[in-house]
This record gives C-alpha cells, structure tokens and sequence, in this order.
C-alpha cells in the first residue's frame, strides 16, 4: 500500500491527522500536510482508505496494490 | 439563470421545521431528498437555483473546480438584499481563498489544539463550579454553552473577553436570518471597525495570539489591515457561534434521548466521546441554511445539466440523513461511525475551526453530564426557543436544573 498526497489540494482541515497522526502531520506555518509514513502498515488499510474518503480536498491517494 | 418552471411549482426555501421534530430538517426539504438528487427552489429574491439534497451529489459539486464560492459572480444564491458584507475568504474561490486561509491555518492544527486542551478543560471545569455554586435553575446557553467557546477564542485570536456582550450581540444581528439589512450591515461595520482596532493595537504592541500574527503580515506587506479586520471578524463569529449551539442544542438531543445520555454520562472510553461528538454533528448540523455555490461551466450530474451561471444550494442537513449513506439516519446513535458527514461542509472551503469545534465538544461532552449527572430541564420543550430564523441553528435560552 503506498501513499500519496498533493499539497496543493490540501486546505489544511486536519481530518488526515485525526483518523492517522502516525501517517500524516500538518507543517507549522500554515497547516498543510506532511506525509510521515508513505508505507503503512496494512492493518491500516481501512484508516487510510477512510482518511482519503474524508478529505475534503481530495488531497490523499491510496494505491492499495502498490 | 432561466425560469422554467412557473413560480407555484417551485417551493420555497429556506422551509420550516415541524414544530413536533425540532430537531429534524425540515419535512419538505426530506421529501425533496426522496424525490430527486436536484431540484429547484425559489429564494426571496425570486431566483430558482439548484437545491442539491443527497449527500453524493453534494459532495461531488462541493469538490468540482468548475464550483464557484465567489458570492460577487452573478447567480450566486445569496441569503439576503446584503451583498457588500464580503466575510473573507469564504465567499472567495482560489487562488485568493488559499492564500488567505493558509494564514490563519496554524492555530487550529490537530497538534496545536491538542495542547490547548488542558486550557479548554479548566475553563469548562471552572464555569460548572459556578453553575454548581449558583442559582436553580440556569440558563446554560447564558452560564456555559457561550462563554465557553467565546473564551477559548478570544484567547486564541487575541479579542479581550470582557467585549463579550459586544461582539456577542453583534454576531447574533449578523447570523439572524430575519434582521433587516441595514441592521446586519450595521452590525458588521461595528465589528469589523472593532477587529481594524484591535488589529491595530497588535502592530503596536503584539502578544502571542493570531491577531498578532495578521498584524505582522499587514506590516510585512502581505495582507491589507482590512483584510486583516475582515478575518478577525470571520474567525471570530464562527468561533463562538457555532459551538455554542452545537452544546446548547446537543445537550437538549441528549436530554430528550436519556438512553444516549447514558451512555455517554456512564463511559470511561473517550472513544464514544469522540464519536458521540461526531454523530451529534451529523443529526443536529446547525449550519441549516445550505452550503452556497455558483456554476463556473456547465455540468452534467445526476441526469440533470447544471447550466453556467446557475446558482447551488448544497442542504447539507437533510445530506446528513440520507439513508444511502447512514443507517437508521434520524435516530441519534451515539456510538456509530458518522464521520463523513459533511456538517462542516465539504471540498476547500470545508470549516477551517474543525479540530478546534471537535476538542471543545469532546471537553464539553465529556465532562458537563458527568459532573451534573442530575442534569435535566427546567422547562417543557414545547416553551424551548429555537432559532429558527438564524442562518445557524440552536436554541436562544435553555433552562436546566438538578
């Protein structure tokens, strides 16, 4: 499974680093995503297909065969 | 936009609640959701923009580029004759909006809030030992449900509390549905005359606040003082506002369903605090006046064209209870998974305040029934004041005892 996010799609919401602080932190200055982990673990696959499904920016790409 | 259909074919909106289900969207817009994904409603100006009622669709155009929030663009379904009172960046669409938002993102990052927690938990701490040591019964919109996010951002914006009765009389003209223009644009002039003061004051003398943030980028050259004014006030009105009903009107919907109560009074899991404050987001969504949007291009969705220049009504409450998405939807169910609700909208302009509105409820939820665990109302619900006429929805007075 393998990660992607775009920093120009991110509004900064946090709903990433709700669901996942492990995988996904937001830069200081302005909140935008920081990608931790591209490569999580699998027991969070769900976490991570939920993470996409609620971002309002649609800034989270999960390649689940990756 | 064209007309086609004749005006008595085309309901109204905003509609009204049934006066038995307060806490249910209104009857007619429900059935709108059952009959179609989009249809048209009529505005008091007389414009017919689209009403897009289920929560797929709402979606798919809150996140299309072709979407505008720019509520200057012609066809934009405005909510009333006032279209001088710009309230920054929401009403803007990006590059502007970005630029603007990003400014003011950093305060309310998950990390950030985290640590104003423990401040947020002594202040709702605080603010029930007065209720416990007061008088029977309480108003607890006046004791509790509004001083506690006034509190929390005043501190974060730098806004000294002691104006509270000021900037509180001044959001609630603003938020009023049935003010008359020229008294909202009144009340906005005062605050935003307040915000340039204080955004003033800061230049002068900063302290560790966002206000002082603003003012650093209007010295630097980066934003105009009234720009920084404009967001003062934005931050400002939804900082209290919102959360305040959401506790009000979320401890009435706890009330009326004791067995929710119950479980959220009786948990050690912080879990179902969590989830409670997610799932009361989803069933109450006080932000009842729809999300507003205009068409940049034509767009093909549901069967229907969506033509440039038509105006978009997302009613993201009745969205909430669309049955496709959540089980059950019109019965509050505390411990369900109701994250994907769109009560704080959705696509780029999705509320910015999110993490700190979820760590103020989860405080709040999480405490208030524990340490009143006789909490009940000192009324009946049928002499309860609702807001029906605000642009937010909540409750003007609940009077509660134990």
């Amino acid at each position: 499974m393998k990660i992607t996010v775009d920093e120009e799609k991110c509004c900064g919401a946090g709903t990433c680093v709700m669901l996942a602080p492990q995988v996904f932190d937001q830069r200081d200055d302005d909140g935008i995503v920081v990608l931790l982990e591209p490569r999580p673990a699998e027991a969070l696959r769900d976490t991570m297909l939920e993470a996409a499904n609620v971002c309002p920016g649609a800034a989270i790409s999960v390649d689940a065969n990756a | 936009m064209t007309d086609i259909a004749p005006p008595t074919e085309v309901p109204r909106f905003p509609m009204s609640r049934a006066a038995t289900c307060p806490f249910d969207p209104p009857p007619d817009l429900t059935s709108l959701r059952e009959a179609a994904p989009l249809s048209r409603v009529r505005l008091w100006d007389g414009s017919t923009p689209w009403l897009v009622t289920r929560y797929a669709e709402q979606r798919a155009l809150l996140g299309d580029e072709r979407v505008s929030a720019d509520a200057t663009r012609p066809g934009y379904p405005s909510q009333a004759p006032v279209r001088g009172n710009r309230i920054s960046f929401i009403l803007m669409d990006d590059p502007e909006h970005a630029r603007l938002r990003r400014m003011v993102t950093a305060p309310f990052m998950i990390k950030r809030v985290r640590q104003l927690r423990p401040r947020v938990q002594g202040i709702v701490d605080d603010l029930i030992d007065a209720m416990l040591a007061g008088p029977r019964p309480v108003d607890l919109v006046e004791a509790f449900a509004l001083p506690v996010p006034s509190l929390v951002i005043c501190a974060l914006l730098g806004v000294p509390y002691a104006d509270h009765d000021f900037f509180q009389d001044n959001s609630s003209t603003i938020i009023r549905r049935t003010a008359a223009p020229e008294e909202r644009t009144a009340a906005h002039g005062r605050l935003a005359e307040y915000l340039d003061g204080l955004v003033g004051d800061k230049l002068a003398q900063p302290g560790d606040d966002l206000l002082s943030t603003l003012a650093e980028r209007v010295a630097a050259g980066e934003l105009t003082r009234s720009e920084a004014a404009q967001m003062g006030v934005l931050l400002l009105i939804a900082g209290h506002e919102t959360t305040a009903n959401m506790i009000a009107l979320g401890t009435l919907a706890l009330l009326e369903n004791p067995e929710q109560l119950g479980r959220l009074r009786d948990t050690t899991d912080p879990g179902l605090v969590d989830s409670a404050v997610e799932e009361l987001l989803r069933y109450l969504n006080i932000t009842h006046s729809g999300r507003r949007r205009v068409a940049l291009e034509d767009i093909e969705i549901a069967g229907e064209t969506i033509r440039a220049g038509d105006g978009l009504i997302m009613a993201n409450d009745v969205a909430n209870r669309d049955p496709e998405v959540f089980d059950d939807p019109d019965a509050l169910d505390v411990g369900r998974n109701s994250r994907r609700h769109v009560a704080f909208g959705f696509g780029v302009h999705q509320c910015l305040g999110q993490p700190l509105a979820r760590m103020e409820l989860q405080v709040v939820y999480g405490t208030l029934y524990r340490r009143i665990p006789g909490l009940r109302l000192a009324t009946t619900m049928d002499a309860i004041p609702f807001k029906h006429d605000g642009s937010v929805y909540g409750v003007y007075e609940l009077p509660v005892t134990w």
